[in-house]
């Protein structure tokens, strides 16, 4: 009888490609600035386009992180959720414009105030608007993509339509508060105020969103229904309601996103939503559906890039978007940071 | 004969049979039976959007894909028909060349949009095809010494379709021009073209497609290819839009992005086929036979209506005739919910 083999196990650390493996997509963007820095010929330059990009993504993100939880945790699919960006935009824009005096005046505090005023009614008015969109245009076709994108997109002409109704079919121009308007010089770059503010909000939300989603028990319900919906049914928690809790927020966030929108612009028009759908959709699908780290992630990319290819070829700019979620969908197929299902 | 003619898919209801014969018939004779420029423009246009409406329920009703790029494949044919007419004179070699080239580029567009979104998840698919769908109009705009712009582009078809071409004196009150001939170059090439998706959809292909559509695991499991099956859908489509939108470039004799690639477009077509109804051929003759005559003087009564009711506030503003976006859409989600069938479907479910 011949003896065992002897076991020998061997302790071989991870190579470098699989340490690195989890990290890469957030590595990517620093990887992304480093590039836009070599490529960019003056430094003040690629500060200026960074501080945009870094902005333009944080907008996106805040705009594209409720579609991404939504389809994470019901499945759901909603092509209307640039409506909310519209709706969020024209409520927010017309707070501000009436509030005039407040804006106008050179005092720091009245700005703030007026702006949060603006923003909270925005959000409360998407929010409304989510739960009412929730239940008579979404809950119907649970669990038929086809149906909810047809649906969906009926819902996104509604209430355009609807806008046009109410606002006039023109274009709105605005000005931004006094304190929000004009660059600070930083380095020899002038970067915008409002830009700064823009990541600083942005950054704001994604910890906040960070926080609830780890830290508490209704993140925790959440991220647990994300991965099987069915059994935290089974351990006795309504998630149906957890869902129309997240969709409510999600678009609160899209109202939000479009008041930040529309002071970037400093235009808004009923079409906005649907423009921002298009750069919505890429940051998903390259984030991975479902995802709000992802979701972040790409968010930025796409701001980035945008910003430098923008600058370096603006005939180019147009396509660079596709071109990198071209790039990322060979790289992973689901996204840069796919959402396991435990189905 | 006719069973042939239409590949067995009769149309299994005596009210769509008449409705469809009628239609036939006064698309087959209309410049005799309504003459005047608008009226033959409108049957023009009705044929055009019954093959363009048709590709696309091949993709919507049979193989169970959303695409927002169809206006897309759509403009690559008229844009191919108008280059070539442009650059290689006025023809019948540059109208092939044109919608034969335009045809395999669409195709091959639909072939990697394809491959790239179905092979993951069909969703992908909506998605991904509204972002190049807007990023190529956006091209098309800015690529102005190509394109014409937003100005977009007019040439020259072959001069027996033109006008001033005359091949005869009258014929029961018609003058025999090349406006005629092009008319009838448009119909029979409609008719051509929705007679071979016709047999697409009625063959062992179209079959898999809705087994797909039901139930893409099962389909999977039973041994077909899923994606080799979607993404052929998907292609053939891609292809039948794109010579859809040759035989308009034809018709107008120009070409623009606001006729041919905007997103106003792709939401007409998109109403079309779930108003005529999802998955039947048929579907496409009905809804873009209505919503094309609602298009043209629908509106004409909405803007009466707003009139009428100018005192009561607000109410003029929701029946003004720019509104009608606003009532199509209602409209839209009412027949997904309680019609997902579409006309076709209640005409034949009668019966049954």
């Amino acid at each position: 009888m011949s003896a065992a083999p002897q076991h020998a196990p061997k302790m071989a650390q991870l190579s470098l490609s699989d340490r690195l493996g989890p990290w890469m997509p957030v590595l990517l963007i620093p990887i992304l600035i480093v590039l836009g820095f070599l490529a960019i010929p003056s430094t003040s330059s690629w500060l200026t386009l960074t501080v945009s990009g870094l902005a333009m993504g944080m907008m996106i993100f805040i705009m594209a992180s409720g579609l991404t939880l939504v389809f994470g945790l019901m499945d759901v699919i909603n092509f209307g959720h640039g409506a909310f960006v519209s709706v969020g935009a024209f409520v927010g824009i017309s707070i501000l414009l009436m509030l005039g005096h407040m804006t106008e005046a050179p005092s720091l505090v009245l700005n703030l105030l007026a702006v949060l005023a603006a923003v909270l009614v925005a959000m409360l008015a998407t929010g409304a608007m989510g739960w009412a969109f929730e239940r008579v245009i979404v809950k119907p076709v649970y669990g038929h993509h086809l149906k909810q994108i047809l649906v969906t997109v009926g819902g996104l002409i509604v209430v355009e339509q609807l806008i046009i109704v109410f606002w006039g079919p023109e274009e709105i121009y605005l000005m931004r508060p006094e304190a929000l308007q004009g660059a600070i010089t930083f380095a020899g770059a002038a970067l915008e105020k409002y830009r700064l503010v823009a990541v600083g909000v942005g950054l704001v939300v994604f910890a906040a969103m960070r926080f609830v989603l780890r830290r508490t028990k209704i993140g925790l319900i959440v991220r647990a229904g994300v991965e099987n919906g069915e059994m935290v049914q089974a351990l006795g928690y309504r998630l149906r309601l957890v869902f129309v809790g997240v969709f409510i927020a999600g678009s609160a966030l899209a109202g939000l996103g479009g008041v930040m929108w529309g002071l970037y612009q400093e235009v808004i028009t009923a079409h906005m939503g649907n423009q921002a759908m298009i750069l919505i959709f890429i940051v998903v699908i390259i984030g991975g559906l479902g995802s709000v780290e992802g979701c972040f992630i790409g968010a930025l990319l796409v701001g980035l890039m945008q910003n430098y290819v923008a600058f370096l070829e603006p005939k180019v700019a147009l396509i660079s978007n596709i071109g990198l979620m071209v790039a990322i969908l060979m790289w992973r197929p689901m996204g840069m940071i796919p959402v396991v299902k435990a189905k | 004969m006719l069973n042939r003619l239409l590949s067995g898919d009769m149309p299994r209801s005596t009210v769509l049979a008449l409705i469809l014969g009628a239609i036939l018939l006064c698309l087959a004779f209309a410049p005799f039976l309504f003459p005047g420029v608008r009226s033959v423009d409108t049957a023009a246009r009705i044929c055009i959007f019954i093959v363009l409406v048709a590709s696309y329920d091949l993709m919507l009703g049979y193989g169970g894909i959303v695409s927002f790029a169809h206006t897309m494949f759509f403009g690559i044919g008229a844009y191919g028909v108008a280059l070539a007419s442009t650059h290689m004179g006025r023809g019948f070699d540059a109208l092939l060349v044109g919608s034969a080239s335009g045809a395999l580029v669409a195709a091959a567009l639909a072939l990697v949009i394809g491959l790239f979104s179905l092979r993951v998840r069909a969703i992908f698919f909506a998605m991904i095809t509204l972002a190049v769908a807007s990023a190529v109009a956006v091209l098309v705009s800015q690529l102005s010494n190509l394109t014409g712009g937003e100005d977009g582009l007019t040439f020259q078809t072959p001069r027996a379709l033109g006008p001033a071409f005359k091949f005869g004196d009258e014929l029961f009150g018609v003058r025999l021009n090349g406006k005629l001939l092009a008319y009838y170059f448009v119909f029979v090439g409609a008719l051509v073209l929705f007679l071979l998706m016709l047999r697409v959809v009625n063959s062992p292909f179209g079959r898999v497609l809705q087994a797909i559509r039901e139930n893409d695991f099962r389909a999977e499991a039973i041994g077909y290819r899923v994606v080799f099956y979607r993404v052929a859908a998907t292609c053939l489509s891609a292809a039948i839009a794109a010579l859809a939108g040759s035989l308009y470039a034809v018709w107008l004799r120009y070409v623009g992005p606001d006729t041919t690639l905007s997103m106003e477009l792709m939401i007409d077509i998109l109403l079309m086929v779930v108003i005529g109804g999802m998955g039947t051929m048929y579907g496409a003759v009905i809804g873009a036979t209505l919503f094309v005559v609602a298009q043209n003087y629908l509106q004409n009564l909405m803007g009466a209506a707003s009139d009428a009711v100018a005192a009561v506030p607000v109410l003029p503003e929701l029946l003004n005739a720019d509104r009608w976006l606003l009532w199509l859409g209602v409209l839209f989600i009412l027949s997904v919910y309680f019609f997902p069938t579409g006309i076709v479907g209640r005409l034949r479910g009668a019966r049954a």
